[in-house]
């Protein structure tokens, strides 16, 4: 079965259609890349998937999004949902808090209150984001003493602690250097035997290397998607090869 | 789940307290008018006060509020306009812009009795003038000066740098920058401020009690002579203003109708308040719709 | 371009310079000079009338017009203090609450309709809410609860009214800064509305709510005629809500013009407005103590 089937969907912000009639699956276990132009719709898209959108004011949506066969707009509460799917975000957004708050956050919110199955889960979590023997002696420190790369993977330690099972990444290394941006790539290969991951990326290469499938956007369409490999050297679309081979964009 | 009655319930109380406030305001406004509703009209608002009878007016603190609104602008917005481009186009980080921050934060936060005794001491008596509408007009300079500041300091400090690097590359100098293009194009958020502290000066009361005084000549408006007592040119005549009358009133007011004034005065007071309130908003919207050629 | 041309702009250009510097050091002279001659008549009780400072901060006694003055003013700080302090405990939890409103629960009603109302609040005149108060209020309070109705009560609510505008816009002024992106974090955790309040935006924007808070109570202790037209002003500690009372403001108020300049009653109130300005300027320091705390400015 899918873990993602997305069908018909449309977004409009007020009067400007932003995606239009998007057909998408995504496997389990997998890693998905959107690639495309700036303003592309990559990020309306990943937001509808989670329904971050729902915050923004003057947005219409339609067609459907399945989650393991159920429609999220209609079958799934919005916070069981955010709960399953988790996101990272393009700039590293830290809660003005302490390291180990901020990974606890997730996990208190949701009704943990005990103080030893916290530490677990923190311990665990800043393991799984390759972070913890760099904070470990810094957990009640504030986070934004932090550097940037150290902030995006605690942001991923923070996704993590609450368990999901699909894991959206907006342009996550964007911000960041190459030996960050290398460990976070190393990281999504590590994740993926646990998690379905979905990416935004600018960055080519960065499709090539950690992805198993990708998507092609452009003005609000999906292009193309498929095996990257297929995506890549074999594009059955014009538009596609052009914008892969660096023609425009 | 628990997390959602919790979001429900909160949701709930701050629309409660959103809505309490602001039918509170509307009650306040609401009884202040109606109170004073028998007392909106042209005679009370012009004819002289009236001592142990019935049936005086507030003409001559109403126009004493006018006259102190007008000479305290005079004053202190060319002043704080002058300090706001200060601080916003050559004040340098540094000790020197430090102090003259925290002296704007120290004024803004004095309160006003002691502006008044202030006043009472250097503007009364150590000037000689006595209760004057002088004297209250400077003690009313002191506590407008750091909001007039701040005011066009945040405008100019708004104004986008990219019209000022236009200026310099055709060739203008600073002061001629700053004349020509910045404050112009600060003018909306430095008149709509104006307008705003207008308002604070006009309900302002303890600053004078003891600077303006607590009584006012009849005026006679033939008499242009400005040295004379009765005259409304003189400016050192004492000079009660409308909101120093409502407290006057209500501590010894003589008058058998003393609490029918307090509430017409209040009325009038809260409807020049209210006015200057929509036309200062009034004004932001049209001068930024001009600015920004919408409309 | 012509030279004396030149020349004239050259010098109109220092001329502008030095008119704005002017005006910004007079803001500074103005300081300097209120501190002083505050400072100046404020002092003469303990150096002319060599009364101790313990006995003007902690004594009760207030018998200025007496042959050996007594000028005790603690009834008039303890007043101050006890009014301000409850008058903020109940504005600052309301003045946060409609902040959140304005901000987070309905920007569109809070643009339109709450933000307004805020505005017109604060533009109330003073002796308009000492009006109201001695009017509606106390009354009120005499027929409910008993006593005159001239009370600390009665200054408190006056009060709690009159500060809650200056810490709704302060609060909304922090949490509206917040960056987007920690809400986003916070929704995307699968937060509530309110989690998200309670647990990030409050604690981020704490620097700034205090601020806010400093800044009503400094407005709360400065405010003279408002209070005094609801408190009674007798020159006691209250032992109770219902019992009149007197603050510093107030008590400058009613006698300074009753008094003859030099006198030791006459010294006693300028060192309470002394005092007075030492407060407001110490609520200042704290401010920017506390703002500097500010993680996100
Ligand atoms: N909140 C919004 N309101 C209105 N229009 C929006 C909003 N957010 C995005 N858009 C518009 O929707 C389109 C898609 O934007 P989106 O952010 O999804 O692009 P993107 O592919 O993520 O671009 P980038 O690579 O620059 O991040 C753009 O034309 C953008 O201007
Ligand atoms: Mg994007």
């Amino acid at each position: 079965m899918k873990k993602i089937e997305v069908r018909d969907l449309d977004l409009f912000y007020g009067e400007v259609q932003a995606l239009k009639k998007i057909n998408l699956d995504v496997e389990p276990n997998s890693v998905l890349a959107l690639i495309g132009p700036s303003g592309c719709g990559k990020s309306t898209f990943i937001r509808t998937l989670n329904r971050m959108n729902d915050l923004i004011e003057g947005v219409k949506i339609s067609g459907t999004v399945l989650l393991d066969g159920k429609d999220i707009y209609k079958e799934v509460d919005v916070i069981e949902l955010r709960k399953k799917v988790g996101m990272v975000f393009q700039k590293p957004n830290p809660f003005p808090m302490t390291v180990y708050d901020n990974v606890a956050y997730g996990p208190r919110i949701h009704g943990i209150r005990d103080k030893r199955t916290l530490n677990e889960i923190v311990e665990k979590s800043l393991k799984a984001a390759a972070l913890w023997d760099e904070v470990k002696d810094r957990l009640h420190h504030s986070a934004l003493s932090l550097s940037g790369g150290q902030q995006q993977r605690l942001c991923i330690a923070r996704t993590l602690a609450v368990e999901p099972e699909v894991i959206l990444m907006d342009e996550p290394t964007s911000a960041l250097d190459p030996i960050s941006t290398m460990k976070i790539e190393e990281l999504i290969e590590e994740l993926k035997k646990k998690y379905t991951i979905i990416i935004v990326t600018h960055n080519m290469q960065q499709a090539g290397r950690v992805s198993d499938y990708t998507a092609f956007f452009l003005n609000g369409e999906l292009v193309e998607w498929g095996p990257t490999d297929q995506v890549f050297y074999n594009p059955k679309d014009k538009r596609t090869e052009d914008y892969i081979t660096g023609r425009f964009g | 789940m628990k997390a959602k009655l919790y979001d429900k319930i909160a949701t709930i109380y701050f629309y409660v307290v959103a809505g309490f406030l602001v039918a509170f305001l509307i009650s306040l406004i609401g009884y202040i008018l109606y109170q004073g509703r028998t007392r909106l009209n042209l005679s009370f608002l012009t004819s002289p006060p009236k001592f142990m009878e019935a049936g005086g007016g507030i003409g001559p603190q109403l126009f004493n509020s006018i006259e102190l609104l007008v000479i305290t602008l005079i004053i202190s917005v060319p002043i704080g306009l002058g300090a706001g481009i200060y601080m916003a186009e050559y004040a340098r980080p540094g000790l020197f812009t430090e102090v003259i921050r925290l002296s704007v934060e120290t004024l803004s936060s004095m309160p006003s009795i002691v502006v008044g005794l202030f006043g009472l001491l250097v503007f009364v008596t150590m000037t000689g003038w006595g209760y004057s509408l002088m004297a209250g007009a400077l003690a009313l300079t002191v506590l407008n000066l750091p909001v007039m500041t701040r005011v066009s300091e945040d405008a100019i400090k708004s104004v986008p740098s990219s019209l000022r690097e236009a200026s310099f590359a055709l060739g203008a100098t600073k002061w001629q920058t700053i004349t020509k293009v910045v404050v112009p194009a600060a003018m909306p958020g430095i008149l709509t401020g104006i307008i705003l502290t207008a308002g604070r000066i006009f309900g302002e009361a303890a600053a004078l009690l003891y600077t303006a005084g607590m009584s006012s000549p009849a005026l006679n408006f033939s008499n242009l002579n400005p040295s004379s007592p009765t005259s409304p040119l003189n400016l050192f005549r004492p000079a009660e203003t409308l909101a120093v009358y409502i407290w006057k009133v209500n501590s010894e007011g003589l008058a058998p109708d003393a609490r029918q004034i307090a509430d017409g005065a209040s009325a009038v007071l809260l409807l020049a308040v209210l006015t200057f309130n929509l036309f200062a908003r009034w004004l932001g919207g049209v001068l930024y719709r001009r600015m920004t050629g919408e409309r | 371009m012509d030279k004396r041309y030149e020349v004239a702009r050259k010098r109109q250009d220092m001329l502008g310079k030095v008119i704005v510097f002017s005006s910004a050091v007079l803001l500074i002279v103005l300081v300097i000079s209120l501190f002083y001659f505050v400072a100046s008549k404020g002092l003469s009780t303990f150096i002319v009338n060599k009364i101790p400072l313990k006995e003007f901060l902690f004594s009760a006694e207030w018998r200025p017009d007496r042959e050996v003055p007594q000028v005790g003013a603690l009834p008039f700080i303890v007043g101050s203090v006890l009014v301000s302090i409850f008058a903020i405990l109940i504005s600052a939890p309301l003045g946060v609450s409609s902040a959140i409103f304005m901000v987070e629960i309905s920007k569109k009603m809070g643009q339109k309709i709450l933000q307004p109302a805020i505005e017109i609040f604060v533009g109330i005149p003073s002796v308009v809410y000492g009006w109201l108060g001695l009017s509606v209020l106390v009354p009120f309070i005499s027929k409910h609860f008993g006593g005159l109705g001239f009370s600390l009560l009665a200054g408190i609510l006056v009060l709690a009214i009159m500060t809650l505008p200056t810490i709704t816009s302060v609060s909304a002024d922090t949490i509206r800064s917040l960056p987007v992106e920690i809400r986003e974090a916070s929704y995307a955790l699968g937060a509530t509305r309110w989690q998200t309040i309670r647990h990030v935006l409050i604690p981020a924007a704490k620097p700034g709510i205090l601020t806010a808070i400093i800044l009503g109570l400094a407005r709360a202790f400065g405010e003279a005629l408002a209070v005094q037209m609801v408190i009674g002003n007798r020159p006691v500690i209250p032992k109770s809500f219902l019992e009149p009372m007197s603050t510093i403001t107030s008590i400058i108020t009613m006698e300074m013009g009753n008094t003859v300049m030099g006198t030791a009653w006459n010294n006693a109130l300028w060192s309470l407005a002394l005092l007075l300005l030492i407060i407001s300027f110490f609520f200042i320091i704290l401010i920017r103590l506390v703002g500097r705390r500010g993680m996100y400015r």
